[in-house]
């Protein structure tokens, strides 16, 4: 792999950019790994990224059943942030973040991570008062939250509806380190870190059935051969249900919800945050501007369950008067693209990484609303739990066992419904 | 959009209806070992394929019915009413 630095692109600026070897191998599958991480999208290739480099675990392969980054890893809407207020989610978005903060030098690839803040508006006192709350808790942790009035926020974002007589606009809770990556960069900046370390990336790779042997998985049978791994991790977003499954290990907290996110045509400057209007019972509608120009926005689930990477029409309908709400300029604008994500909504709306009832299989799933990104924190934590065989203190509570136990870590508050933690 | 036939009012688009849940689950008795309650409320079999769920007519008749329908198509297989004596109200 050849390094990206100025030096080597000026040399292949005059050799007619041919001194670059590909970014990653098409390597065959080996009968066995030490590691094997089942999903190749963020998490599962940041996974296998901090395994190689935190836990000099070196033989290990990630398995996807298309091409890498082909599921919910190009079906967000990009934004990073970290204004979770539960114990154990505070300290492990705050963690991701920081992660996103150095991840283009650490990968030695452009993730394009852009800090251009998170900016929730706020439409009535109650929502001041527990936002409020909820960003001094935060800050209690290290991260970082402002609460801006009025005359700031018209300061800052002049160009939005402010004349709401229904959902008047009081104010907005910023978090300023919060922004957008780019989706595309990050799957293959962690691939290609990744593979120089070793790592094998088997794509069109998809698992379809697995051995267990005496209380452990003994090999998963794929569509390019049987492959034996000493630790397997699922990390399969929305499909986690049916893998585990094919494990034969009942049911899970978990329900799969489809998600879905829409990118105008492109436009000259025009927002530069992540904006949120979420007025409680009327609306949840987020947009930020791509560095191409597009408007990228998307909202609430499509309220049912499912499995179809497609939206409904309902939904479009909602998204568009979100967006006329609260900034009727993008009016004329004409969609380019919508897609729907599978989500793997949990039942109080946090994830899972942890140990199961199989010995030496590993969880990561129930990322929700989260997903993209959770991923760099994700791989970390997920890496320290396979390589150390035991959860570290942050995700102590992170498990399946924590319903009956009643620690439910619920941010919204919705109780055991999934579809309610969006 | 799913349509979805509504006993009472007939074809009806999805909107006017609210989804509800895993038709499936049964809970368990006031006096059953928590581990049944925790099964019940907590998890989910999450088929992928078909599955009954609880939809209610919410914009129309109110009515809670219960659908088969695929989780990857959105094909409908059938809709009853929820309540076994509406069922066999409908039934005739």
């Amino acid at each position: 792999m050849t390094r990206f630095n100025a030096w080597n692109v000026i040399k292949n600026g005059f050799n007619g950019n041919s001194g670059w070897s590909r970014q990653w191998r098409d390597p065959e599958p080996k009968a066995s790994y030490d590691a094997v991480i089942v999903g190749g999208g963020l998490h599962g290739l940041a996974t296998a990224y901090y395994l190689a480099k935190n836990h000099n675990m070196h033989n290990v392969a990630v398995l996807e059943k298309g091409w890498i980054g082909g599921g919910n890893a190009g079906r967000n809407t990009t934004i990073v942030r970290s204004n979770y207020m539960m114990p154990g989610n505070r300290e492990f978005y705050e963690h991701t973040l920081r992660l996103w903060e150095n991840l283009s030098h650490d990968l030695n690839y452009n993730v394009m991570f852009s800090q251009r803040s998170h900016v929730l508006l706020i439409n009535n006192p109650g929502a001041l008062d527990s936002f409020a709350r909820r960003y001094n808790t935060m800050r209690l942790t290290g991260s970082d939250g402002e609460l801006w009035d009025l005359n700031k926020l018209k300061n800052k974002i002049p160009h939005l509806n402010y004349d709401n007589g229904r959902f008047p606009i009081l104010g907005a809770i910023v978090q300023p380190r919060a922004g957008n990556a780019r989706h595309d960069s990050a799957v293959w900046g962690y691939a290609r870190a990744a593979d120089s370390l070793g790592v094998d990336i088997l794509q069109n790779c998809e698992v379809t059935g697995v051995t267990r042997k005496n209380g452990s998985i003994e090999s998963l049978q794929t569509t390019r051969g049987d492959i034996k791994g000493k630790k397997i991790g699922f990390a399969v977003a929305g499909h986690t249900s049916v893998l585990w499954q094919m494990a034969e290990l009942g049911n899970l907290p978990i329900e799969s919800h489809k998600l879905q996110a829409f990118v105008t045509e492109a436009v000259k400057p025009l927002l530069d945050c992540v904006l949120i209007y979420a007025p409680a019972g009327a609306a949840h509608f987020y947009i930020s501007q791509t560095n191409k120009g597009s408007m990228v926005f998307g909202g609430e689930l499509d309220w049912y369950k499912s499995y179809a990477q497609r939206g409904n029409l309902p939904t479009v309908k909602e998204n568009g008067e979100g967006a006329m709400a609260i900034m009727p300029c993008l009016g004329k604008l004409r969609l380019l693209r919508h897609w729907a994500g599978v989500m793997d909504m949990s039942m109080d709306g946090s994830f899972f990484m942890c140990k199961t009832p199989v010995e030496n299989l590993y969880l990561n799933a129930g990322w929700n609303y989260g997903g993209f990104k959770a991923s760099p924190a994700s791989g970390w934590y997920f890496a320290d739990l396979i390589a150390n065989e035991r959860p570290h203190k942050v995700i102590a509570n992170h498990n399946l066992e924590r319903f009956e136990k009643g620690i439910n870590i619920d941010e919204s508050g919705s109780g055991p419904d999934p579809k309610m933690h969006g | 959009m799913i349509i979805i036939k509504c006993p009472y009012c007939g074809d009806r688009d999805h909107s006017e209806f609210s989804y509800g849940s895993d038709a499936s689950i049964v809970y368990p008795s006031l006096d059953a070992p928590e581990k049944d309650w925790v099964e019940a409320v907590f998890f989910r079999e999450n088929i992928k394929g078909i599955q009954r769920e609880t939809w209610q007519h919410s914009n129309g008749c109110r009515m809670w019915l219960e659908v088969e329908r695929s989780t990857i198509t959105h094909e409908i297989k059938s809709v009853k009413p929820c309540h076994t004596q509406l069922q066999k109200v409908f039934e005739k």
